[in-house]
């Protein structure tokens, strides 16, 4: 796909090409007929032109004309009707044998399941040439799962399952999008979809969580989008981290508080309790989102941030999550 | 106005409807059809032009991938402010409210609409709701969108959603109260000989309009009363933790919101009809099935309204169902156009700038139409919904459809209105602005659609960048296009060429009264004995905007 | 009144009531009637609504919507019937009584279908009140214990559910109350209106739109009373 002026999107699963297809019929008949009717009108108002002493010639109608005009475009409509319709029916029937995600989605990130017991935030790592069947509920409100590349969009509501699947056929990164409205952040609800060749997959999968309590935590800053805000190169819209524990805050109303491990934690679950002064409460809440192990890799990621020997960690941080939202704002 | 002294010059000056009282309360409290399109006329055109200030605010802010204009919230409230105000207070109301009330009686030969005082109210209806609507939006403005989806509209949003209800609410009443008037007036207030196959088609198209405001705007009502109470009192309507169902709000809102669209189209639909015919000097081809396609439409449009929720989950059969039914509706529109076309067939035609506006709708309406039935076929429903393409789709009929027939029937009906003549040459030149301005708007709009950018995103990846730009820059070419008629309209007003009663040779009893007409508007109860569109009795004009 | 001999006059394009626009009396008085036939339309409309959310709900949680149905006073609820029935048939006598040019007559029964009107709110007030007090008014306070009883079989009910319905029950009943109102305010004008000796032979128009009005309204009620009181009382 042209990174610069993109007319199509990438191709990736196994319907896309067939979305492709009667997309394309759809728009070599609409193409026919807006050509059609462009010419005729063109062709008949430059030829009965307005000319003086010629008068114009009265005709009522014709019945044959207009059953044909109404029953050949049916026609052809019938034929958009069931090729959309077989193509549905694929999109909606997912085969029996499907490995299956869990996705829960809350304002405004997608947190994704793996059966195997890997999770992931705003990132779906899923092998290629394998079923793979999304199950998805929401926490709060409306939001739809969609995937450009794989021509595929399911809405994601809370209060109950929806399902959605896919064969992915190319290893790539691709638009991961939420394009339900779903408030503030909607277009900050946006993600990848990294499809793996079998080994590369299986190979991430097996990178458990292994890794020690700050690298750990040190991914999940990156993945949960911590990152995104509270950065190291520049001011972001959270405050920057770097040796900033152990430290005193002062906040907005006045008050100064020691940044200990209760006030990060409380900061991740309540980030509106305590706001750093100059800052905006703009983060969201990480209840139930973040369980107590994560929380517990994460505080003991924004300590090691303030031991000088850790600079080897800090470098690492700096990279961006490498997400399309990752922009500074004022 | 200080105008209480009339010109003593009774005989040179017959009394209109214009000249008929000067005072700020001979406006208010008119009861005038006339009078009160005008209202109208100033009021939608104040809405129009705040919502497409919103508009540009969307266009410029995508401009950039970052959200670098402002903030997100506020990008939200932007694009929510431009949907309602663009959707309740100018598309609905712009053709019926404005045009409708001034022709309707005109053309069936009335004296006023069948509720003259209804009419008023329905107008001071328009002007709570609008103010009700401001009001919202100088108190920091509502974030849904216009869709209003629950749950996050009764549980999560923190922005005044219940007051934008109420607007919605009240403004919904008035247009109930305009399509209640204009039915009744249909029926019992046509001129003796007047029967229903000769009536104009833009009666018709009215008709079918004012059958959907009856039937679908109550629905909305009370589902925006559904919405408000959850909201106040946290019941569980629509909210699954409390054991409602989400879509069930989606089913009532579309239940009247798609038919809605319907309200917005046909009405220009009408308009259409009396240009063809008019510059084509010529009856239109089949009169009876542009007719029906009318009622058609109003009809079957009530039997779609779940394909704006193909990927909502809904059982794969209603799907099938809903996608089939959409497709049927096609048919109508299709066969309008195709009869348009026709009508052209040995005409005489007439390039004067309201036919250029009906050119540029067929042109415009096909290419929203067709790209409807993408969005009918289910397989491409699911990739390209709740993306640009849908927004350009609806934008394509919308603005393309809708407003180039008002714009065309403001220019066709201008020296009805007004009296007076407007430019023709500047008029061709904003038709050609608007033309091509929307057009390099929202054409770039469907690439971006099927390439994946989601409808309602504040920032977007980067690679989606040229395709905005080319759309922003559209938007201020077409901005440029709709200010320029709002000049020379003005300018027309003192300085335009006296119109007479009958400048375009037109049929239609409008064009047998004065221009503008006289307050009753026939000086005597006009009788019908001709049929409509009887061009082949009248002499073509010659010598405006023919090329030869 | 000398209502008895203005028959023949009132057709005549000279009446007193008619407006401008209008050719003769029966073209206003047409007009009139199809306005009214549609705004009911519009009514119906608009009920439907809450109609569809009602039976939708009632599908998906019967159980909880027979349970809080079964909390209702069927007998406040039949009282409330016959009364509504009643007035319906006083508005027809007022009609014909407008038509016969009997003015007392008129008054009469236009007062007493006000009068039924409000009895039936009052009612309406008092179940409102019992609601109250059983804490079945949705919100904070809302609470529910009781259990389905199913022909001797007790099933228990999510409390959450019973709130559907119960807010349900008072958007319908509440909308229903809000037009009862309008109703008994409307026929309140046309009685005072109808003393001065406002309506002949000729003209009443207004009496019998707002019958129709009433009539529309009742069976609205008609509905509503076996919907929502009357969930699973076979037994």
């Amino acid at each position: 796909m042209s990174k610069f002026l993109p007319l199509w999107p990438d191709r990736a699963s196994t319907i896309a090409g067939q979305v492709d297809a009667l997309y394309i019929y759809l728009v070599l008949v609409s193409a026919v007929m807006t050509l059609l009717i462009f010419v005729a009108v063109a062709v008949l108002a430059i030829k009965y032109r307005r000319r003086p002493g010629v008068l114009p010639h009265p005709i009522e109608g014709s019945p044959i004309l207009e059953i044909g005009w109404s029953v050949i475009p049916f026609g052809v409509m019938l034929t958009f009707f069931i090729w959309g319709a077989v193509i549905y029916f694929k999109e909606r029937t997912p085969p029996t044998s499907s490995t299956e995600v869990y996705v829960v989605a809350k304002q405004w990130m997608w947190k994704i399941e793996h059966m195997e017991g890997q999770r992931e935030i705003n990132e779906l790592h899923v092998p290629v040439g394998q079923n793979v069947k999304m199950v998805m509920t929401s926490q709060d409100v409306i939001h739809s799962f969609f995937i450009p590349a794989f021509r595929l969009k399911q809405d994601v509501i809370p209060g109950r399952y929806t399902t959605l699947w896919f064969n992915a056929t190319t290893p790539g990164v691709y638009h991961l999008f939420c394009a339900e409205y779903c408030g503030t952040s909607h277009s900050g609800m946006i993600g990848n979809v990294v499809v793996m060749s079998p080994q590369d997959y299986s190979q991430w999968m097996a990178g458990g969580p292994s890794a020690p309590l700050p690298e750990q935590g040190k991914q999940l800053f990156a993945s949960l989008g911590c990152s995104t805000c509270h950065r190291f190169d520049i001011q972001g819209r959270g405050p920057n981290l770097q040796s900033a524990f152990g430290k005193p805050v002062l906040l907005e109303d006045g008050r100064t508080v020691t940044m200990d491990e209760n006030y990060v934690r409380e900061s991740i679950l309540n980030p509106t309790a305590k706001i750093v002064s100059g800052f905006k409460p703009v983060m969201p809440t990480f209840q139930g989102l973040v369980s107590d192990e994560q929380l517990n890799a994460l505080v003991a990621y924004v300590k090691s941030l303030a031991q000088p020997a850790s600079g080897t960690l800090n470098q690492a941080a700096v990279a961006p999550a490498g997400q399309p939202q990752s922009k500074q704002v004022q | 106005m200080a105008t209480t002294v009339i010109p003593a010059q009774p005989i040179s000056r017959p009394t209109n409807y214009l000249t008929n009282g000067f005072t700020l309360k001979s406006w208010l409290l008119t009861t005038d059809h006339k009078r009160i399109a005008i209202l109208y006329l100033i009021s939608v055109t104040l809405f129009f032009f705040l919502g497409g200030f919103f508009a540009m605010l969307i266009r410029l802010e995508l401009l950039t991938p970052q959200g670098d204009l402002m903030h997100a919230d506020s990008y939200n409230k932007v694009f929510t402010a431009h949907g309602m105000i663009m959707v309740f207070f100018f598309l609905i109301p712009v053709v019926p409210a404005i045009l409708g009330n001034f022709l309707v009686p005109l053309m069936i030969g009335a004296k006023d609409l069948a509720f003259p005082r209804i009419n008023l109210l329905s107008w001071y209806l328009y002007i709570v709701a609008g103010g009700i609507m401001i009001h919202v939006l100088l108190n920091g403005g509502v974030d849904t969108g216009w869709t209003l989806y629950s749950p996050f509209s009764t549980q999560f949003s923190n922005t005044n959603v219940i007051e934008a209800g109420i607007a919605i609410f009240i403004v919904g009443f008035s247009s109930i109260f305009t399509g209640l008037n204009f039915i009744v007036t249909v029926h019992r207030m046509r001129a003796p000989g007047l029967t229903w196959s000769r009536l104009p088609l833009f009666i018709w198209a009215q008709y079918a309009t004012s059958l959907i405001m009856i039937l679908g705007t109550p629905v909305i009502a009370i589902t925006t009363v559904m919405l408000a109470v959850e909201r106040l009192f946290h019941l569980g309507i629509f909210d699954p933790k409390l054991g409602g169902d989400p879509l069930l709000f989606q089913h009532l809102f579309w239940f009247y919101s798609h038919p809605a669209v319907y309200i917005m189209i046909l009405p220009s639909m009408g308009v259409i009809s009396e240009l063809i015919t008019c510059f084509s000097h010529k009856r239109v081809f089949g009169y009876k099935i542009v007719a029906l396609s009318s009622i058609a439409i109003a009809v079957i449009g009530f039997l779609v309204w779940a394909h704006h929720m193909f990927v909502t989950g809904i059982s794969l059969y209603a799907a099938l169902i809903f996608s089939f039914i959409t497709f049927f509706v096609g048919v109508p529109s299709a066969i309008k156009v195709f009869n348009w076309t026709a009508t052209l067939y040995r005409g005489s035609i007439s390039f004067a700038t309201p036919m250029l506006y009906a050119f540029g709708f067929i042109g415009l309406f096909t290419i929203g139409g067709l790209t409807g039935l993408f969005l009918a076929s289910l397989g491409v429903d699911v990739h390209v919904t709740d993306t640009y393409f849908v927004v350009s789709h609806f934008h394509y009929v919308m603005v393309g459809g809708v407003v180039m027939g008002y714009l065309g029937g403001m220019h066709f009906w201008w020296p009805k209105i007004s009296g007076r003549m407007y430019p023709e040459g500047w008029a061709k030149l904003s038709a050609l602005f608007v033309f091509v301005g929307f057009n390099l708007t929202f054409f770039p709009q469907f690439v971006l659609g099927y390439v994946g950018m989601p409808r309602r995103y504040w920032q977007y990846p980067p690679e989606f960048q040229v395709l905005n730009v080319l759309s922003t820059a559209g938007a201020s070419v077409l901005a440029v296009g709709y200010l320029l008629p709002m000049v020379y309209f003005a300018w027309s007003l003192r300085y335009g060429p006296i119109a007479g009663p009958n400048p375009w040779n037109a049929a239609g009893l409008e064009w047998k009264t004065a221009s503008p007409p006289p307050t009753f508007n026939f000086d005597e109860t006009p009788v019908v004995t001709w049929e409509a569109y009887n061009y082949d009795e009248i002499e073509p004009k010659l010598e405006d905007g023919g090329i030869r | 009144m000398s209502d008895s001999h203005a028959t023949a006059v009132d057709t005549a394009e000279s009446h007193p009531q008619l407006r401008h626009h209008f050719a003769n009396m029966e073209q206003q008085k047409n007009t009139a009637s199809l306005g009214m036939w549609l705004f009911l339309v519009t009514e119906i409309m608009f009920f439907g609504g809450l109609f569809c959310a009602y039976l939708i709900y009632r599908l998906m949680h019967f159980n909880a919507f027979a349970a809080a149905s079964q909390q209702l006073d069927i007998k406040w609820g039949a009282f409330n019937t016959a009364v509504l029935l009643v007035s319906s048939v006083t508005v027809v006598l007022a009609v014909r009584a407008a038509q016969d040019g009997n003015r007392k007559q008129l008054v009469g029964y236009l007062v007493i279908t006000v009068l039924l009107g409000l009895t039936f709110l009052g009612v309406k007030a008092i179940e409102y009140k019992e609601k109250f007090e059983k804490h079945h008014v949705p919100g904070p306070t809302f609470a529910f214990t009781n259990t389905f009883d199913d022909n001797g079989k007790q099933i228990p009910v999510n409390p959450k559910e019973a709130e559907l319905f119960f807010s349900l029950y008072f958007a319908m009943t509440g909308m229903h109350a809000l037009h009862m109102i309008i109703g008994c305010g409307l026929f309140s004008v046309l009685a005072v209106l109808a003393w001065k000796g406002h309506y002949s032979p000729g003209y009443y128009t207004p009496i019998e739109n707002a019958g129709l009005y009433w009539h529309l309204v009742d069976i609205i009620w008609i509905y509503l009373f076996p919907l929502l009181y009357l969930i699973s009382r076979h037994s």
